[in-house]
Order: structure tokens, then C-alpha cells, then sequence
């Protein structure tokens, strides 16, 4: 009987981790390819450091349920499903991964840089050898506060369609299921914990080559 | 023609001049210091040498062209640097720190091999002891000696020193201050060498030029700038006499 029912949510539940991941790595992916260089371009002049920060911050802001509602009724980018969920969770993950861009690149020694401008290296060069590899464990740090949080949010994204272990507790509250709840909030924590863990490892570990 | 020439040279950030009306000619094989309290512009200069400032107003010429006519990269290349704090780059190895510039310059990895364990041993950092270890695992003497011997491996014809002794105990300025005579000694190059320290500018320089609030105020040898009856240099030679 028991086992039954856990079977059941098993053969169910892995196809549900498995559009969660998708969410989460998708969300995380592409805010990453906005934050880093964005965060890289930015990080030399004030003003348009806070401009960036500021709208970043903005889309931050936005109650998540109502960020994945308004995406709904745009055009292209809007709509059920799970590309609009996507778009809303890298809204969510710019802010850390940007952040931390910009400031790990401003930690790096004014020395060290200036030593790098003397001897007549590029700014590719400066960025490639020296500042990223530096600013590396702040990013890190970064990308493992946006992970986290994105698997917690990717959970709302079931409201639009999106899939995902959200499933699992929308179903549970509207149906007053503790399992299903449980089968939903469970993995997702066990998921936030690993990444986690395995973000700050290499954050440790970073040996700038 | 002079290696390094200021011409009537001002650096101005906005309003406010940092350098004004500063001429002088360096020759090949020179040591010129730079000698002036804190805040009188001796980095501001030095800076102009290699491009990371630009003149506001009359020019520098290093090889007798105008910095501002100059490929930056290459200009900097070509000329040593080395800076109080080492500015040796944390998560390099000692001898990735030291083969940079000759990397930059495409040299081949067997040449640069070979070049980085002679400077290291020219500046007596035995090469088999020091080449595998990290900036944080030298002491801070090591750490300007590694830093001389980065700006020494790509064989620059200027090398451009601003206080590089300045953080360390006597004992350990006096031994790199003797290093710097003896390698001055065997390769001749040409150095302007930048410290407040007035023992230290008699020591080692073969000119000293001596900077008072953005001006020029006195140029010649050490001989010349202990005969000297300019105010500013008579203070600094007060402590001089104090000394020893
Ligand atoms: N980026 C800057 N902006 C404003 N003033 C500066 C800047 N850099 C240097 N200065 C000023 O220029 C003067 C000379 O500086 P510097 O060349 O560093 O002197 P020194 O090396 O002799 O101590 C100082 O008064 C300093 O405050
Ligand atoms: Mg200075």
C-alpha cells in the first residue's frame, strides 16, 4: 500500500526533477551570460556600475508569483509554459551573479592591476590572466546564492505550466495532501542543500591557474 | 640623443597641477633619482615615463619619440617597472610571475625557462628553491627581488623604480640596495629610481633630481646636490648629516 503510493510519486517525481534541473540550470545559464560580462563591462565606472545594480535590483523587487503572471499575456516572450518561466528566474539570478561580478573584479589589488598595466599587457589579457581568475571565488559565491534561490522560486513556476517539483505542491495544498507537499518541498530543499555544498566546495577550492 | 627626454613637460587632473614646466634629459646608462617629500609628484613622473599618464602639456620623449606617439603595449614592454608592493601577481607561481614578459613577447618556452632561472639567480634567489612557490610564500625582501627580477627578464633598456625599498626592515634595504649597485654594475642599464629617502638617492643615484611640489628644483650629481643651497635640498640633506 505505502509502497505503492511511493512508487507512484517516484515514477512521477523523476520526470519533475528533471524539468526542475532544467529550469534552474537554463535560468542559471543564461543570467549568467547577461551577469558576467555585464558585470565585467560595468565594474570600472560608477555610474553606470549603479545603473546596472539599480536594474538589476528592480527586477529583484517584483513578487515572484506576480513576475511569472505578468510574463504571461506578453507576446513572444510571455505566454504558458516553460520558457516564460525561464525568462522570469533569470530576472531573479541577474542581481547575485552581477553583484558579485563587479565586486570581485573592484577587490582585485590596485597594485596587482597596475603592475599588469605596466608591463604592457592588454585589457584582454589584464581580464583573461589576472582580474577574472581573482574575481573567480567571489563569482562562484555569486552563482551559488542565485542557484539556491532559483531552485526555491523554480517551485512557483508550476503556477504557469512550467513543470517542475512545483507540481507536486500546488497539488498537495489545493488537494490538502501533506505527501505531495512533502514530495515537492523535500527534493527541492535536498537540491538547494547540494548545490549549495557543491558551489562552496569549488569556491574553496579555487586555485586561480 | 637622450634615452629619456621631458620637454617642458605638465600633468594636470583638472584643475589641479601635478607636474609643471618639468624638463630633463636622461642618458643611456644613467641611474637618476627622483627625490622629493610625499605628495611632490616623483610617481606622477616616473608614470610619465611609460605611458600610464600622458602629458597635459609639453611632452616626454622615451627613444626620442613622444610617448603620445608611442604603441602604449609596446612602449611598456620595453621598459622595467617595479613598484613598492611588488605588485607580483598572487596566483602566479614565482616563475610565472618573472617569464610574463617574455611570454607577452612570444619568446619560445625553453628560452624563457632558461632566462627566468638567470635573472631569479641574478638577484640571488637560488632558481631549484624559488621557482615553484607562490608570492605569499616569500618574505617580503624575496618578494622585490622576484618583483626586479620580473622587470628584469624581457632585457628592458629602462627600468623605472618607485620606492622599491620603502616597506622594508634596514637591514634587508641595505642588501637589495647593494644588489641594486652590483647589477647596475654588470648590465649598465639605464634606471630612474623614485624614493623620499635621502641616503638612499645619495647611495644610488649618478644623478639626483629633486622634485618640491610639482617642480623641478634641482638636478645634478650627489656631489653637487651635498654643496647644494636650495632650502628644500638643504632640509633634505639635514637629515642626511642627522645620520650617520
Ligand atoms: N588621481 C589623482 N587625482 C588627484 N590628485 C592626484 C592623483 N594622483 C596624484 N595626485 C596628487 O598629485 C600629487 C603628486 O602625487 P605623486 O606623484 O603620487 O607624488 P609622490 O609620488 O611624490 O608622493 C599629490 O599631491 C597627489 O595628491
Ligand atoms: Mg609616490
Amino acid at each position: 500500500m505505502l509502497s505503492d503510493v511511493l512508487q507512484d510519486l517516484l515514477d512521477e517525481g523523476l520526470p519533475l526533477l528533471g524539468e526542475h534541473l532544467v529550469l534552474v540550470l537554463s535560468a542559471i545559464l543564461i543570467a549568467s551570460a547577461i551577469a558576467i560580462p555585464l558585470g565585467v563591462a560595468v565594474a570600472a565606472n560608477p555610474r553606470w556600475r549603479r545603473i546596472a545594480i539599480g536594474i538589476a535590483n528592480i527586477g529583484q523587487t517584483i513578487p515572484s508569483l506576480a513576475l511569472f503572471g505578468f510574463l504571461i499575456p506578453i507576446p513572444f516572450i510571455g505566454g504558458i509554459g516553460q520558457h516564460t518561466a525561464i525568462i522570469a528566474l533569470v530576472v531573479y539570478a541577474l542581481l547575485p551573479i552581477l553583484r558579485n561580478t563587479v565586486t570581485g573584479i573592484l577587490g582585485v589589488d590596485p597594485a596587482v592591476r597596475d603592475s599588469a598595466v605596466a608591463m604592457g599587457m592588454t585589457d584582454g589579457q589584464i581580464l583573461r590572466m589576472v582580474e577574472l581568475p581573482l574575481a573567480a571565488p567571489v563569482i562562484i559565491s555569486g552563482l551559488r546564492i542565485a542557484t539556491v534561490t532559483t531552485i526555491g522560486t523554480a517551485t512557483i513556476a508550476a503556477a504557469i505550466g512550467a513543470g517542475g517539483l512545483g507540481v507536486f505542491i500546488f497539488r498537495g495544498i489545493a488537494s490538502v495532501d501533506k505527501v505531495q507537499i512533502l514530495a515537492g518541498a523535500v527534493p527541492s530543499a535536498l537540491l538547494a542543500l547540494a548545490a549549495d555544498g557543491a558551489l562552496s566546495w569549488i569556491e574553496k577550492r579555487w586555485v586561480a591557474a | 640623443m637622450s634615452l629619456i627626454e621631458f620637454r617642458q613637460t605638465a600633468f594636470r587632473i583638472g584643475s589641479k597641477s601635478i607636474l609643471e614646466n618639468f624638463t630633463l634629459a636622461i642618458e643611456p646608462g644613467e641611474t637618476v633619482v627622483l627625490l622629493g617629500r610625499s605628495g611632490s609628484g616623483k610617481t606622477t613622473a616616473l608614470r610619465l615615463i611609460n605611458g600610464m599618464h600622458l602629458p597635459t602639456g609639453g611632452q616626454v620623449l622615451v627613444e626620442g619619440r613622444a610617448t603620445t606617439d608611442w604603441d602604449l603595449v609596446r612602449l611598456r614592454r620595453s621598459i622595467g617597472y617595479v613598484i613598492q608592493e611588488s605588485g607580483l601577481f598572487p596566483h602566479f607561481t614565482v616563475e610565472r610571475n618573472v617569464g610574463l614578459g617574455p611570454r607577452l613577447e612570444g619568446w619560445p618556452d625553453a628560452r624563457i625557462a632558461e632566462r627566468v632561472g638567470a635573472v631569479l639567480d641574478s638577484v640571488s634567489l637560488p632558481r631549484d628553491d624559488f621557482r615553484a612557490r607562490l608570492p605569499k610564500q616569500l618574505s617580503g625582501g624575496q618578494r622585490q627581488r622576484v618583483g626586479v627580477a620580473r622587470a628584469l627578464a624581457a632585457d628592458p633598456k629602462i627600468l623605472l623604480f618607485d620606492e622599491p625599498f620603502g616597506a622594508l626592515d634596514p637591514v634587508t634595504r641595505l642588501e637589495l640596495q647593494r644588489e641594486f649597485l652590483r647589477l647596475r654594475a654588470e648590465a649598465g642599464r639605464t634606471s630612474v629610481f623614485v624614493t623620499h629617502d635621502v641616503r638612499e638617492a645619495m647611495k644610488l643615484g649618478t644623478r639626483i633630481a629633486l622634485l618640491q611640489a610639482g617642480q623641478l628644483v634641482f638636478i645634478g650629481t650627489p656631489a653637487e646636490f651635498q654643496a647644494c643651497r636650495i632650502p628644500e635640498a638643504r632640509a633634505f640633506l639635514e637629515v642626511f648629516e642627522d645620520g650617520e
